[in-house]
Parts: structure tokens; C-alpha cells; sequence
């Protein structure tokens, strides 16, 4: 066992690139439930987000218009969702899960064609001077814009949520759809705009898979990130900042063990590959059981709105 | 006095019930009008027109001399019409500040809006402290919000639906203080209760529903409460009564009971004590969240005491289950109808075989004895006078008021030894409400032990021998209801064992 190979910057600036899917998927999960719902489709929004911006991408030559090709995505697989669970009334729980199958299966059926291509490649940033400095230089500023915009969006949510007016009301519909209505809040239009939006983030995050972490397209490449971001969402109480380090912790377990079975460690490799998941659940089990975590859950969560009630 | 709002031929129909029909009255400025009527009887779609939840189908309003037809609560609001609900329009997990903040159209920034709470809570009396989670305050102190609220708009027009069914007699004075205040500052106050001795005192008008029409409106003062009754029923009512009968052995006692809170806002019992004898009905009186669920938990089995002893006719049952207690003829009914008494989508047939099965031998070896089971339920149907089409039908058909007399009755057929309930009438209309009374005295006087768990002090002065209070989890000592006054009801309610309140 050698553990020298592993190197300490190289370890963290793929940690961030292993933790971005996530994180994006996360907060988009979070916002959604701080509205009341709970929608199961991450996983299938993920990889619709995967093939549809890793198709677009290959096709315009253009990995911007990837990534918003792939939130579109997210966001119109998300809206069927919507449009089934809020107008239709139907079963959270269960439309949910339809939606994880569904994506699964268009996307494969999406992606035939793709299989084997490399995606036109997403620049690192160009920070100047700043990307030369030793480690931090790597570390900090040596990544693709859809590292910051993850860790700007974690701020911004942060913001709306706790800040903000909208976010106030978005709250609200989450924790008592009934008061809010009774107030004249638009319950349905407010949890429809959730949903898009956390489709659009899980697509982000999908796409980041196939564009830049991988970058390839091979089918079920999302294999359950979409349910770690669910997990991380609840285990981290609702709170943005902790899906951030939920992300991050799970995303920087993943990468060390990659590393380790590289330096031969005599663990047996499945042992190493059921870590990040043990760890990360075991740390924010560990963090929500100091506090009563049930009690951050939003009072309405996955619960059925209806006007005439 | 000029109108401040005038309704002239509102109607609203659902599919299969005409809710209002026709419904013309007025308020005056500066006035208090009651809106009195029985469940069903059309009070809520009113005032929700008024205040732009609901759309009529015909009819018009007038607001101050303007046409009042609003499409939303935003719109009604901005006219000047506030409205303080009974339940469901408060945030458990969001402070007070949040919370009114929701309920403006243009709130100002935060520091801003903390001052003016605490400006409006001390100029109408309503004392609050705008950073309290709103989850871990009383029911009166979650009214104010509501109040205080509505006040930050300045409202011309104020509606309270149900605003004293949770408050202890002070809170109600506290209210009642700031209503009158209110009224002579000339904001006009609609105000919606079943409590008649309170509109009597308050009210300078009242307008009574049947059926979604008006039938009658009069100045409550010169009418006593059971003529208000009886016009709202259209019929006479009889007071429940009872045989007298001396008590008997003590049939349950608690002792030192304490129980964990479940959830975060959930509530403790601590060392809780009583003895209920043969033939006595013990009444329990408190504001909502102060350990009533948790009692009627701890007392039924769902869940067993952390500390302290239970025992039911001399036998220690503090490890028993539910199903142990009530072969051995401790029975119960919990507050919540349809999810904890009932189970909603099941059959009454169905939902009678859940909790008499033990008593009634309505399963054997692991088999259900239809037969018996429907006979039984059609028992209670026909004793109880619970209006429903059969027992097929699925409880959540059913009105809370019938379902109610279902789930006592399922009860009382199955000859407890001790029978315990929690908010026995909560929600029901008048004749109802007054049927199960009697039942509860009924099997009192044929020898059970009855707990009354309720927050409504008329009931409990109705129906109680003895009286106890829970406040924070913490049961007072009980004393005899016959001479107990209304001050000392609410400082037992307020402050346990004589402390001031």
C-alpha cells in the first residue's frame, strides 16, 4: 500500500467536482420540500437532465447551451410531475417514483445514439494570476463555472429562503397549505414554480455527470445520486448550508476511496465503495439527532392541496 | 348608525346543498354582531364571501357605500375587511413577526414591522414578543397574533370566527377588552359563536342562520341563551339530567403518572394523580396543547406511563396495551374523529369491530364474526339516533356530529367500567351535543366512572361532579364542580394549585 500516490490537492478539487451533481440536485430537493411536496423523481430528472444536455451539447458543439438544455429538461420532466400531483391530485409517493422509472427509460431510449462520444469539454474557469497560486490556486480557482454557480446558488437559496419575502411565502404553503390559503397565498402556482425549479436543478446536476465529471454517456449513469441528494435534503434538516456539507462530505468520501483502492489498501473493495453512504448518512444522523430533526421538516410535506378543503 | 356593510340576497350553492340562500342583513359601524347558527347552518360560507374566499352565486355587497365583490383576501383586505379564523392560519414553525408579515400586503422591513407589533400589542392590551416561534405559544396568545394581525391594516370591518372556544375565562376578558375597544374606535365586529352567554354579553345585534337562511335577528340581551338555542335549532332543547347517586369505590386511579413529550411541540405529563370512583364524572378542563391528547394516551393504553402507576379497580394496568384495558372495561375516545376514533375510509360496521371486539366477542380465533359485528353496529346506529343510511357506510360519510354519537356509543354499548372521552361534543351542533351529555350522565348513573376531557367549561359545568385542570402537563387537584366559580375555574386553568395566575 503506497499512499503517497494520493495527492492532497488533486483529492480536493475532485471532491468538488464529485460533490457538484449532488449539491445541485440537493438545493433544487430542498426548495421543492420547503414548498410542501415530495417528489421522488430526482433520480429520473437527473438523468433526463444527463442525456438531454449531453445530446444538446454534442449537437451545438456548445456546453452552456448543454446545461440549459438539460435544466429545460429537468424542469419539463418536473412539471408533468406537477401537473399530476397539484391539479390531478395524485399520490406524491407514487408519481414520484413513476417519474424516477420514466426517466430512466426515456433517457435510454434518448441516448441510443449518443453512446461512446466524448461532449465538447467545459473550460476551467481563467481566474489569471489567482489559478497559479500553489494548491489553493488549484484548489479554490482551478474549476468550470457550474462549481461556483453550485456554490452561489447554495448562498442564494440560503437567501430566498431565510431572507426573502417570496421565500417567506414559499415556507409558508410548505408548512400549512391551508392557513396559506386562507391568507390568499396561490398555494398551487407557488408549489408549481418549486417543482420546475428543482427539475431544472436536478437536470444541472444530471448534466454535470455526462458533460464533465464522466464526461461520456452510458445509460443509468446517474446510479442512485438522485436518491443521495434526497437522503442529504432530510438529513440535512432542510437547512442549505448543510446540504452543502452533506454534498461535500459524500462527494469527498467518494473520491477518497477511489483513491485508496487506487494505493491498494487492504480493505475489500466493496467495504470501500459502501462508505461515502455509511459516513454520510452516519454524520448527519449524528448532527439531526442533537436537535429533533422531525420537527425541521415542513408540516405539509407530500400532502395533497385542494381549494375546497 | 350608517351600515358598514350591507349583504342583500347572498346565495352560494355546493353540488347537493344550497349553503346560503338569500341571506340580507346589515352591519352598523361601530357595531357588534353576532352571527349565530348550528353547524351546517351556512356561518362559514358567509363570512367567507365576505371576506373573498368563496364567490357567491348571487346576491350583492356593500362595503361603506361601495360595491364589495372581492376576488381574493387581498382584495377584501385592502377594502378593509380583517378576519381572524379559529383554526388553520397560523405558521407552527415561523415567529410571530413571520407570521403577521404573511398576512400583510406590504409589510414593512422587519425592524420596522417589531415596533409596530409591539406599538399595536400595547394600545389594545394584546402583550406579544414578535421572535417567539409561534409554536410554543398558547392559544391565546396565538389569537393575538392573529388579532394583531389583522389590526396592523386597520380594518373597518373585523371578523372572528369561534375566537373564545380555546381560551380560559381571563383570555376571554382580555378579548373582550379589546373588542370593546375597538368598537368605540368604530371598527364594526362580526362575531361568530356558539357560545350564546358570551353573544348575549357582547353583542349588540344578532342574525341566526338555519339551513343558509336567516330565520331570525334580534338584540341578543333580550333573549335568554336557550331561546337563542332554540331559534337556532328550531326546536326545543332540554338541559341533560341526571339521577343523583352517591359515589362509589374508586374504579381508576392514576398515580405520580409522567410521560415523555412525543414531538417538539407535543406536551409533558408530570406526576399526575386522580382517583375516580363508581358513578362519578370527573371533568377535565384546560386550553388546547396543555397534555389532554397525552392524557387520554396514557389513560387508554396507546402509551404507557414512564413513570407512575394506572390501576383500574384495584389492579395495576400500568404495563397493560389498549386491548388488555378494555377487556378489562377501561374504554376511551379520542378527540380526533376521523384518523384516531374512526378509521375514515373503513365501514361502520367495520369501525365498530376495532374497538369492541374484545368486550363484544366479535372475533374468534382470528376470525371476524360478520354477523355479530353488523348486528352491534346497527346497535349503536338505532340507540345513539345516528343519522346514516346504514352500517356500510363508510365513516367518513358521515357528519362529525352523527360520527361523534357512533364513537361514544361504541363506547357506552360495551358497558365500561370506566369510559374516559376528550372533547366529547368538539364541533357538534347543539341537539347532538346535548345527546351525548345525557348518555355520558346516563351511564354515570348506572354506575361507571366517566372522564370528560374538554376545553369547553360550559359542557364541564354541565356535566361534571368533580373538576381538575390541566395546565403544562400538570393535573390539579380535582374539587367538586357544585360551587366552584368561574374565577376559580380560570385560575386553576391559568396557574395550578392556587398560584397566582
Amino acid at each position: 500500500m503506497d499512499l503517497s500516490v494520493i495527492s492532497p490537492t488533486l483529492l480536493v478539487a475532485s471532491l468538488m467536482v464529485a460533490s457538484t451533481p449532488l449539491l445541485l440536485a440537493a438545493l433544487g430537493e430542498l426548495v421543492v420540500e420547503k414548498a410542501g411536496v415530495l417528489n421522488l423523481g430526482v433520480e429520473g430528472m437527473m438523468i433526463v437532465g444527463a442525456i438531454g444536455g449531453f445530446a444538446i451539447a454534442v449537437e451545438t458543439g456548445s456546453p452552456v447551451a448543454g446545461f440549459v438544455a438539460a435544466a429545460v429538461a429537468g424542469a419539463a420532466l418536473a412539471s408533468v410531475f406537477g401537473v399530476l400531483t397539484q391539479f390531478l391530485l395524485a399520490n406524491q409517493v407514487a408519481t414520484g417514483l413513476a417519474t424516477t422509472l420514466f426517466g430512466l427509460g426515456i433517457s435510454s431510449l434518448m441516448g441510443q445514439s449518443y453512446s461512446g462520444i466524448r461532449p465538447p469539454a467545459t473550460p476551467r474557469l481563467d481566474l489569471g494570476p489567482l489559478g497559479d497560486l500553489p494548491f489553493v490556486g488549484r484548489v479554490v480557482f482551478g474549476h468550470d463555472w457550474v462549481v461556483y454557480f453550485s456554490l452561489l446558488l447554495t448562498f442564494a437559496v440560503w437567501w430566498f429562503l431565510n431572507r426573502s419575502r417570496a421565500g417567506l411565502t414559499l415556507r409558508a404553503v410548505g408548512e400549512n397549505h391551508a392557513a396559506a390559503h386562507a391568507l390568499g397565498i396561490k398555494v398551487v402556482a407557488i408549489r408549481m414554480a418549486a417543482i420546475a425549479f428543482g427539475g431544472a436543478c436536478a437536470g444541472l446536476g444530471g448534466a454535470y455527470l455526462s458533460l464533465v465529471r464522466v464526461p461520456q454517456w452510458t445509460e443509468g449513469m446517474t446510479s442512485g445520486a438522485g436518491w443521495i441528494a434526497l437522503a442529504i435534503v432530510v438529513f440535512a434538516s432542510w437547512r442549505a448550508g448543510r446540504v452543502l456539507l452533506g454534498a461535500y462530505l459524500f462527494g469527498g468520501v467518494t473520491v477518497l476511496q477511489l483513491n485508496l483502492q487506487a494505493a491498494g489498501v487492504a480493505l475489500p473493495v466493496e467495504y470501500l465503495s459502501m462508505s461515502p453512504y455509511l459516513i454520510t448518512i452516519a454524520v448527519l444522523v449524528l448532527m439531526s439527532a442533537r436537535r429533533r430533526g422531525a420537527a425541521a421538516a415542513p408540516a405539509s410535506l407530500g400532502q395533497s392541496f385542494h381549494a375546497s378543503q | 348608525m350608517a351600515d358598514i356593510l350591507t349583504l342583500d340576497g347572498l346565495t352560494k350553492a355546493y353540488p347537493g346543498v344550497v349553503a346560503n340562500d338569500a341571506v340580507s342583513f346589515g352591519i352598523a359601524e361601530g357595531s357588534t354582531h353576532a352571527l349565530l347558527g348550528e353547524n351546517g347552518a351556512g356561518k362559514s360560507t358567509l363570512v367567507k364571501m365576505i371576506y373573498g374566499l368563496v364567490r357567491p352565486d348571487a346576491g350583492t355587497m356593500r362595503l361603506a357605500g361601495a360595491p364589495h365583490a372581492p376576488h381574493s383576501p387581498k382584495e377584501a383586505r385592502a377594502a378593509g375587511v380583517g378576519m381572524v379564523f379559529q383554526h388553520f392560519s397560523l405558521f407552527d414553525a415561523l415567529d410571530v413577526a413571520e407570521n403577521i408579515t404573511l398576512g400583510m400586503d406590504t409589510p414593512p422591513p422587519r425592524s420596522e414591522l417589531a415596533q409596530r407589533i409591539r406599538e399595536v400589542s400595547r394600545a389594545y392590551g394584546l402583550p406579544l414578543e414578535p421572535a417567539r416561534i409561534v409554536g410554543t405559544l398558547s392559544a391565546g396568545e396565538r389569537q393575538r397574533v392573529e388579532i394583531v394581525r389583522c389590526l396592523l391594516q386597520s380594518p373597518r370591518l373585523l371578523i372572528m370566527d369561534e375566537p373564545t372556544s380555546v381560551l380560559t375565562p381571563q383570555e376571554v376578558r382580555l378579548l373582550f377588552d379589546t373588542l370593546e375597544k375597538l368598537s368605540d374606535e368604530g371598527t364594526a365586529i362580526l362575531y361568530i359563536s356558539h357560545k350564546l352567554e358570551e353573544i348575549r354579553a357582547l353583542c349588540d345585534h344578532a342574525t341566526i342562520l338555519r339551513g343558509g337562511r336567516v330565520v331570525a335577528t334580534c338584540t341578543p340581551a333580550d333573549h335568554s341563551a336557550a331561546e337563542l338555542a332554540e331559534m337556532m335549532v328550531g326546536a326545543r332543547l332540554t338541559a341533560p339530567a341526571r339521577i343523583a347517586r352517591d359515589p362509589g369505590d374508586a374504579v381508576l386511579t392514576l398515580d405520580g403518572v409522567a410521560l415523555p413529550a412525543t414531538h417538539a411541540f407535543g406536551t409533558a405529563l408530570h406526576d399526575v394523580s386522580l382517583t375516580l370512583r363508581a358513578g362519578e364524572v370527573m371533568g377535565i378542563g384546560g386550553v388546547a396543547g396543555n397534555g389532554q391528547d397525552e392524557l387520554l394516551a396514557v389513560i387508554a393504553g396507546e402509551r404507557r406511563a414512564a413513570a407512575g402507576r394506572v390501576t383500574l379497580a384495584g389492579r395495576d394496568i400500568t404495563r397493560d396495551g389498549p386491548d388488555a384495558r378494555r377487556r378489562a372495561g377501561l374504554l376511551t375516545a379520542p378527540e380526533e374523529r376521523l384518523g384516531h376514533a374512526a378509521a375514515p375510509a373503513m365501514s361502520l360496521t367495520e369501525n365498530a369491530l376495532l374497538t369492541a371486539h374484545e368486550r363484544k366477542g366479535l372475533a374468534r380465533h382470528g376470525f371476524i364474526r360478520w354477523r355479530a359485528t353488523r348486528d352491534f353496529a346497527r346497535a349503536v346506529i338505532a340507540a345513539f339516533d345516528v343519522r346514516t343510511p346504514g352500517p356500510g357506510q363508510a365513516a367518513q360519510a358521515l357528519s362529525g356530529g352523527n360520527l361523534q354519537k357512533f364513537v361514544i356509543g361504541r363506547e357506552i354499548l360495551q358497558a365500561p367500567v370506566v369510559l374516559a372521552v376528550n372533547q366529547p361534543t368538539w364541533g357538534v351542533d347543539a341537539s347532538a351535543a346535548a345527546a351525548i351529555r345525557q348518555a355520558l350522565l346516563d351511564l354515570a348513573s348506572d354506575g361507571a366512572g366517566v372522564i370528560v376531557i374538554s376545553q369547553d367549561l360550559d359542557e364541564l359545568t354541565e356535566v361534571s361532579d368533580t373538576f381538575a385542570a390541566l395546565n403544562a402537563g400538570r393535573l390539579s387537584a380535582p374539587r367538586p364542580m357544585r360551587g366552584l366559580t368561574m374565577e376559580e375555574i380560570g385560575l386553576m386553568l391559568g396557574g395550578v394549585r392556587g398560584e397566582a395566575a
